[in-house]
């Protein structure tokens, strides 16, 4: 177990390093930020002056190694624009961004598992279809236009809602809708399709054929099968908590991290970004770890294999 | 001996196609019968449909009765209380027909705590006994194991011993043993003949291995293409079969003694379900064939006292291969 | 017969490794472990053994389609040349391979003509031209229409389906066919048309024929030999009635005794435990742990296969009177 985990951890961390690497490389590749931030027609002694601020002058493969021993010593590096610490821009950022996503992930958990399961249970009944219609129009609308539309019909057309903002809490729940249908869908056919799959295992059969009540038999032996291949949708949910949100952020004017990573991506202000990435790239990682770790716990068959790595 | 289960003119389609075309069977209390034919016959069929665990796309006509009471469309309760407490049936592919995610301990004492209302201690003491009961070594710490660490012939054994849980009148074996080794095969069918002695229980062994059913059974169902074609005792089928199809596939069995010639086979195939023939099923295949086993389906009839088979012109004593009969 | 045979392997050795789950420790198996056989033209010799005994990979390894790890294999009086090579590739065309499942071999997208047409453009024989003509007679050889060809795998019966499958490996008109429970899928009324169907094609060609089969009566059938294989080893070979009349081995005597028979009564043998893993091999004689006769010789030394007076082959202390029956052994349960 303790190898198992080791080999986890090691893989998780190389992914982060991938990632700030990729960060580093793509951000550097595509413009200077002197002249971005600075403005094409600040006077050249003052883009020098921040050019050597900032290091911006040295090799690259001098700046790459700074920022990264800064990054193992914990320093995410300033913003370039106004000096703060990213790592504070960011945190300042991460409550409105939850604000939005963790009710959004209730939602799709509350309502796409139940909902995938009742179908698959009631396969080819005209609530299945009705799920599955719901389901396939959530999945494939993308969420601008799904945000867009909900503004249009809640906010102009009724004017129940705020369309941007975040002034209370019913700013929020437009936001949330956008982004928890969307969710909830690809959930609902993902749930019914594992379902489908193991409501049509022999020991299904053997479990009715034993005299085991059909609900039970469903609680019992088809919903821990059907919940392995589910949980790697849930643990993805989950790793997107703090980036899956950039889209919706943005059409419904929202002050959370996706805002922010937009404008700093525009800024080609590097430090937010490589920030947001590394904590973006950080949750996505601890989540799989998660994920994996509750495959163990519900598919004794992997448990045996992470045993055998130990002995 | 009194009949256990009555099974009438049952009735199975699959998206308004046939399968079964009306069945006749009786099991009486503690025969052994076993169900004979070709893949896609519908021997599973049969058995799936009179315990109810067809999915609802099948459609379901006829009558099966335990003990005279109807159990065809019976309410789901009622159903769940026979289902492995007076009949119980085990698959083909024991690897798969046990839930991957519980232990077999914890599979087993659930038909307990249905059927005998045991739990708890008691109910995994009991367990162990089955365990025990079915040849399993080191049954106590087998009772922790998942499906997933047992070999397949010990899979088997634990889906008997959860058969057993529930005391049944009847166990219906699908094809036991078709996904083991031989020699594996000869355990798990030594162990259903020993339990059947010690405690009177019915088998009903579907197969599609002519030798494994004479061995273990007293009586034999052929089917062929979703009907009975022949009901026999199971030695008066291999002396003398009526039926050419079982005929056939005796004939095409190798010997294994005396000198090696070409096999009898029975030539062609099975007729595809959605374009039967008219009359008899086997007819296209027949030597036999006579313009009249075109015109209607054969009823089955009865050619000798026990001894049933639907043919017009049913096999003379002569005519059968007897050389099956010569022990190697 | 002719004296050389076509076909000769010696001590063909062939390990896997394999791992236990993503990240368990190599464990090495060993599949087969000294396998010599020799087969001439016109001949059958038959394979039996249970479920991963190494039959299969037995059956590859003579068609070059593996590398030993041991050992060597002989076919038409030369070596075996390197994989991937030309002349490799032209001696392959002289061997073919039929599968269990004929279903599984065949490619359902396509007609069987076209795949039967296949072994013909790879190796490039014949002209375009004559491959019509080719493919229906190849169809007539095995009993099916020529107007087959035009069907595709899902629209023949089961029995069709491995005609066609046969049909293809014959295409090449190879010397060496190498059956790998061609019958093992199919329904009883049907095995027997495959077995009759097999038996012509030798008598017209002269082909020689490998049969991997668990079942023995097939094997009787269709084997001049018969070969039983015991965890990777042969543990006894000789002529069809006598190793599945008088068995030698008592690995073979269970065998014998498990094949159903009507009218018998209980004469038969039960084997104790379950088929043994190839990579926990038993020391000494790797069925010790499960015979009735081991002796404590058994279980230290291998017995090697040699001939018993009436001429066929064992590899069996008790058989051979080297030790005499459950000699000092406590009696064993396998668990
Ligand atoms: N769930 C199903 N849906 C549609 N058709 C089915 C289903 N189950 C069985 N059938 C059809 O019913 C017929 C009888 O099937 P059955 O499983 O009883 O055959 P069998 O005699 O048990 O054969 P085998 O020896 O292969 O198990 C077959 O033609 C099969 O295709
Ligand atoms: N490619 C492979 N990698 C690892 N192990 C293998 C491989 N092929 C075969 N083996 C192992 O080698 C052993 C022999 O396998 P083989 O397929 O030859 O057996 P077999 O006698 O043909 O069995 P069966 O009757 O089940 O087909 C088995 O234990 C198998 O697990
Ligand atoms: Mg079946
Ligand atoms: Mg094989």
């Amino acid at each position: 177990m303790v190898r198992f985990l080791g080999l986890r951890l090691a893989r998780a961390l190389l992914t982060l390093v991938l990632v700030v690497t990729f960060a580093f490389i793509v951000l550097r590749l595509s413009g200077d930020p002197a002249l971005l931030i600075m403005s094409a027609d600040a006077p050249p002694e003052a883009i020098a002056a921040f050019r050597q601020a900032w290091g911006l002058d040295d090799p690259v493969w001098q700046q790459y190694l700074r920022y990264f021993t800064a990054i193992f010593r914990g320093d995410l590096g300033q913003s370039m624009r106004d000096g703060r610490p990213a790592i504070e821009l960011v945190a300042e950022r991460v409550p409105a961004t939850l604000a939005l996503t963790l009710p959004a992930l209730a939602m799709k958990i509350g309502l796409g598992i139940p909902a995938g399961i009742y179908a698959a249970l009631h396969r080819n009944s005209f609530a299945d279809r009705a799920v599955m219609l719901l389901a396939v129009a959530g999945f494939t609308v993308p969420s601008f236009v799904l945000g867009l539309l909900l503004v249009l019909v809640f906010a102009v057309q009724l004017g129940w809602l705020p369309s941007g903002g975040q002034d209370s809490w019913r700013h929020a729940i437009l936001p949330v809708l956008t982004l928890g249908i969307g969710g909830a869908a690809v959930l609902a056919r993902f749930t019914r399709s594992a379902m489908l799959e193991v409501l049509g295992q022999p020991y299904m059969r053997t479990a009715l054929a034993k005299g085991v009540p059909w609900h039970v038999a469903v609680r019992r032996h088809a919903l821990p099968n059907a919940a392995i291949p589910t949980v790697t949708i849930v643990g993805f949910m989950v790793g997107s908590l703090l980036a899956g949100a950039v889209v919706v952020e943005s059409v419904f004017s929202w002050p959370g991290v996706g805002r922010l990573l937009v404008v700093a991506v525009a800024n080609r202000d590097l430090a937010v970004v490589q920030c947001i990435l590394l904590l973006v790239a950080t949750t996505m990682v601890s989540a799989n770890l998660i994920v994996d770790l509750l495959y163990g716990a519900l598919d004794p068959r992997l448990r045996a294999q992470a045993k055998g790595a130990n002995g | 001996m009194n009949t256990l289960v009555t099974i009438r003119d049952l009735r199975v389609a699959f998206d308004g196609v046939p399968a079964l075309h009306g069945i006749d069977l009786d099991v009486g209390s503690g025969e052994a019968l076993a169900l004979v034919g070709e893949s896609g016959c519908g021997k599973s069929v049969t058995w799936l449909a009179a315990l109810g665990l067809l999915p609802s796309k099948a459609q379901v006509t006829g009558s099966v009765r335990l003990d005279g009471q109807e159990i065809l469309h019976a309410p789901p309760a009622r159903l769940d209380a026979i289902r492995g407490g007076r009949i119980a049936m085990i698959f083909q592919d024991p690897a798969s027909s046990l839930n991957p995610v519980h232990r077999i301990g914890r599979q087993i004492t659930e038909a307990l705590r249905l059927h005998r209302g045991l739990t708890g201690e008691a109910a995994r003491e009991e367990a162990r006994r089955l365990l025990d009961r079915v040849g399993m070594p080191d049954a106590r710490r087998r009772l922790q194991a998942y499906p997933h660490e047992l070999s397949g012939g010990q899979n088997q054994r634990v889906m008997i011993a959860m058969a057993l849980a529930g005391e049944p009148e009847l166990l219906v074996a699908d094809e036991p043993t078709t996904a083991l080794d031989v020699t594996i095969q000869a355990q798990i069918l030594d162990l259903l003949s020993e339990i059947r002695r010690d405690t009177g229980m019915a088998l009903v062994l579907i197969s599609h291995d002519l030798g494994v059913v004479a061995e273990t059974c007293e009586r034999v169902c052929v089917m062929y293409a979703g009907r009975i074609v022949e009901e026999t005792a199971a030695q008066t089928l291999f002396a003398a079969p009526a039926h050419p199809y079982a005929a056939g596939l005796m004939a095409a069995l190798p010997p294994m003694t005396g000198v090696r010639r070409r096999l009898a086979a029975i030539p062609g195939g099975v007729p595809e379900p959605w374009s039967m023939p008219r009359g008899c099923a086997f007819a296209p295949r027949c030597p036999l064939r006579g313009v009249a086993c075109d015109a209607a389906v054969p009823p089955l009839a009865t050619v000798a006292p026990g001894h049933r088979a639907a043919c017009l012109r049913p096999q003379s004593q002569v005519a059968a291969t007897g050389r099956l009969l010569v022990p190697a | 017969m002719s004296g050389v045979p076509l076909l000769q392997a010696r001590e063909l050795v062939r390990r896997y490794t394999m791992r236990r789950g993503l990240m368990g420790r190599p464990v090495e198996v060993r599949a087969v472990d000294g396998v010599t056989l020799a087969l001439e033209r016109g001949r059958t010799l038959g394979l039996v053994g249970e479920s991963g005994c190494g039959k299969s990979t037995t059956g590859r390894l003579v068609l070059g389609l593996e590398v030993p790890d041991g050992g060597n294999v002989t076919f038409r009086e030369g070596p075996m040349p390197p994989r991937q090579t030309a002349e490799w590739r032209r001696l392959r065309a002289r061997m073919a391979m039929v599968y269990q499942d004929p279903l599984g071999a065949l490619d359902r997208r396509l007609p069987i003509g076209t795949q039967i047409a296949e072994p013909l453009d790879i190796h490039g024989i014949g002209s375009r031209a004559d491959r019509p003509e080719r493919v229906a007679q190849l169809l007539r050889d095995v009993g099916l229409r020529p107007d087959h060809a035009q069907r595709y795998p899902h629209e023949l019966s089961g029995g069709q389906r491995q005609r066609a499958v046969l049909a293809r490996a014959l295409a090449t008109g190879p010397e060496l066919l190498v059956c790998d429970e061609p019958i093992s899928a199919l329904d009883v009324s049907i095995q027997a048309q495959v077995m009759n169907l097999l038996a012509e094609v030798q008598e017209r060609s002269g082909i020689a024929l490998l049969f991997i089969s668990h079942d023995l009566r097939a094997v009787r059938q269709m084997s001049h030999r018969v070969a039983v294989m015991y965890l990777g080893r042969i543990v006894e070979e000789g002529d069809p009635d006598a190793v599945l009349h008088s068995p030698a081995h008592p690995y073979s005597q269970a065998l014998v005794s498990a094949i159903p028979q009507p009218g018998r009564g209980g004469r038969r043998i039960i084997l104790q435990g379950d088929p043994p893993n190839p990579a926990a091999r038993p020391s000494g004689c790797a069925f010790h742990p499960r015979c009735a006769l081991a002796a404590a010789l058994c279980s230290r030394a291998a017995p090697v296969l040699k001939p018993l007076p009436d001429g066929r082959l064992a590899a069996c202390h008790v058989a051979h009177g080297t030790v005499s029956p459950r000699d000092g052994m406590p009696q064993q349960r396998a668990a």
